[in-house]
């Protein structure tokens, strides 16, 4: 942190003013030309919520997949297909045991169980063929997809989210002060809300993950040299298996999580692929840091395009995606 | 076949292969025994898709660079011809003269392929596929949305070519030949373009583009010009996309479509510019008939696992099959030639 603003002082400053900006707009109570300018507090802050909690659904999903691509160099186009298979087994199991937590369980075991397969059937069998890879799993995705169409049809599933987590709150932030006395706060669901705690409490378990226990030291250290990991005699297979297993889940997770959140039908798969690819690509392959920083401008520049200019909102999120490849190919916690 | 010929410049009748003049003369006689679905639908559709297919493999093959965006060309290709020219839609349809229409919606393709090049130039094989596949379907929602432009979720309609010479070109034997003209106008190019100083230096930068670097070769201008020139040939296949079809919406640049042209590029082959042709009769044959033989409605599940199929045993797709058999038909036969003495002798100094 220190180093960064050391060599990149300007940037720094830049960061710093439109964080500022941001913090002000959030908790200050709008003046009257501003409002005239871009309209009613409540949307900017409900918007700037949305941003961020679809940006923890982003991260969900995109951190399995950077976590597999840093460490094997695979590309696991699939990605999304588990999001969508997550979800629907865990509506199925939801539904049938009536236990929303059981549901989330069983798909993260169900979808890791998934990833291992994959890992063990497709991609250690050509390791180092990055092309046939991805090859093998655009073909696995056709099939899935298809076959997912078959069971579940075209119909649109939501799921009931536990009583608990039902409603809204409201937050101790002002949406605007009505003459004389009456100060009304802005209300936003527990549900979202939640979502952006468990992605949180989830970025934080794969950081200690990564960075705090044996596994996780072997996984960075097969990121850097894989070969010299194994001539240490660390079963390389097993770490790459147990990180598959974890990717896959956390997608699986997501699955529930999101279709939760949103809704579960055919071709979420191909959203959720999409917004993991932008986000890893943006963020740098293989940072799981990099992925969450992906997730948050991604997630903020979704809600807020279709917020405020509906028709092009993809395109900005496409702008994003260019001016960083522009910028810094690599991404922007990738490495050369 | 003696390859210096080829490179004085002068080719006689006896450097083509007979099977190729089998082929060429299957080709310009098959209107007249099939029917006009078969010319239609399978034919000229084969070739518009193995044309597409082509400007991938341009770029795969030669360039090392799997592009998923050529049917978003294609695409953009198909959406400026309904534009600027005429559709049946009450939107836009701005009814320029149509060889001004072909040429602007061709030209606007291949200058969308330069941009993609540009944008994904700098990264290398997997980050390719991904940064493509990202903007075709980013196009996709785009096109989806944007009602003003693109007519959102019901695109355009009544997307017509024109009748010139006196001939109506979407009947099925004149457009049969148009598609077979132009596609094997790209064939010959591709084929030529292959052994020329540009394209030689695309494949060596393919294989080694540091190399090619210090040898003073500009490596990015020689990538995006091959976007370019793939651009070219997958907008003039959409605009007979779009001719063939008479509508497009954002179905028609969908992801499932854009993959299903990698499909075909895959499992014909990607090392000779006939691969992807042979794939878009096999995926075309498949789409028709693969009704009898299951559901139609699980034709995805079909076409993927073919499509797994051939990657995880034929990585150089229908191509790699036969080049694989090949050797062995051949060494049957020169088995045959050599005397049992011979073999023996050969085995004891062995």
């Amino acid at each position: 942190m220190k180093r960064f603003i050391e060599r990149h002082t300007f940037w720094s400053i830049v960061i710093l003013l439109a964080v500022s900006v941001f913090l002000w707009m959030i908790f200050a109570v709008w003046p009257e030309w501003l409002i005239e300018a871009i309209g009613r507090k409540k949307t900017f802050v409900n918007t700037f919520l949305n941003g961020l909690t679809l940006a923890g659904l982003y991260f969900l999903v995109a951190s399995g997949f950077t976590l597999v691509f840093g460490l094997m160099r695979n590309v696991n186009l699939a990605h999304g297909s588990m999001y969508l298979l997550g979800a629907y087994i865990g509506y199925e199991v939801a539904d049938t045991t009536g236990s929303w937590f059981f549901g989330l369980a069983v798909s993260f075991v169900a979808i890791a169980l998934c990833g291992l397969l994959m890992q063990v059937l497709v991609f250690r069998r050509m390791e180092g063929d990055d092309l046939r890879q991805t090859l093998v799993t655009i073909g696995i995705s056709i099939i899935a997809a298809d076959l997912m169409l078959a069971i579940w049809t075209g119909t649109t599933y939501q799921f009931e989210a536990p009583d608990w987590l039902f409603g809204a709150t409201t937050l101790p932030i002002i949406s605007v002060i009505k003459n004389p006395e009456t100060t009304i706060y802005i209300k936003y669901p527990i549900y979202r809300l939640a979502v952006l705690l468990v992605a949180v409490a989830v970025g934080i378990g794969l950081w200690l993950f990564l960075n705090r226990t044996k596994i996780g030291m072997m996984v960075r250290a097969g990121v850097d040299d894989r070969e010299m990991l194994s001539a240490l005699g660390i079963n390389v297979q097993l770490v790459f298996a147990v990180v598959f297993a974890i990717g896959a889940g956390l997608a699986g997770f997501a699955g529930v999580v999101g279709g939760t959140a949103l809704s579960i039908a055919p071709g979420e798969d191909v959203r959720y692929l999409l917004a993991s690819l932008v986000v890893v690509i943006v963020g740098g392959l293989g940072s799981v840091s990099g992925a969450a920083i992906g997730a948050v401008l991604v997630g903020l520049a979704e809600q807020f395009g279709l917020a405020y200019f509906p028709t092009y909102g993809v395109v900005l999120t496409f702008l994003i995606m260019v001016f960083v490849l522009a910028v810094r190919p690599q991404g922007i916690m990738g490495r050369e | 076949m003696d390859s210096r010929r080829l490179f004085s410049g002068k080719v006689t009748l006896s450097d083509i292969h007979p099977v190729i003049l089998l082929v060429a003369l299957f080709l310009v006689i098959y209107p007249v025994i099939s029917s006009d679905f078969f010319t239609y639908q399978i034919g000229a559709y084969s070739l518009i898709l193995g044309t597409i297919a082509l400007s991938l493999m341009m770029l795969a093959g030669y360039g090392g660079m799997v592009s998923l965006a050529q049917l978003t060309v294609a695409g953009l290709a198909g959406y400026t011809m309904a534009i600027l020219g005429h559709n049946s839609v009450e939107v836009m349809g701005l009814g320029w003269p149509w060889w001004l229409t072909v040429f602007a919606s061709i030209l606007c393709g291949a200058l969308f392929s330069t941009f993609v090049g540009a944008i994904s130039v700098r990264t290398e094989g997997i980050y390719t596929i991904m940064i493509t596949l990202a903007i075709s379907v980013a196009f996709f929602y785009f096109v989806r949305q944007n009602y003003v432009l693109f007519n959102g979720f019901t695109g355009y309609a009544g997307v017509k070519p024109p009748t010139v010479f006196g001939v109506y070109w979407r009947d099925p034997v004149p457009f049969y030949y148009l598609t077979l003209a132009i596609s094997a106008g790209f064939l010959g190019a591709v084929v030529y373009g292959a052994r020329s100083n540009f394209g030689l230096s695309l494949q060596a930068i393919r294989d080694n583009p540091k190399r090619m670097s210090a040898l003073g070769y500009n490596v990015t201008m020689h990538r995006v010009a091959a976007y370019f020139l793939s651009g070219i040939v997958a907008a003039t296949a959409g605009v007979l996309l779009v001719w063939f079809n008479g509508r497009i919406s954002p179905g028609s640049v969908g992801v499932d479509v854009a993959i299903d042209i990698l499909v075909i590029a895959v499992v014909g082959g990607l090392r000779h510019p006939i691969g992807p042709f042979l794939g878009a009769i096999a995926f075309v044959l498949l789409e028709n008939f693969a009704i009898d033989l299951i559901d139609r409605e699980r034709f995805n599940t079909v076409i993927g696992i073919a499509f797994l199929l051939i990657v995880l045993w034929s990585p150089d797709g229908l191509l790699g099959l036969w080049n694989r058999v090949r050797p062995k038909l051949r060494s049957r036969k020169t088995a045959v030639l050599i005397p049992a003495d011979v073999e023996k002798e050969s085995t004891r100094s062995a």
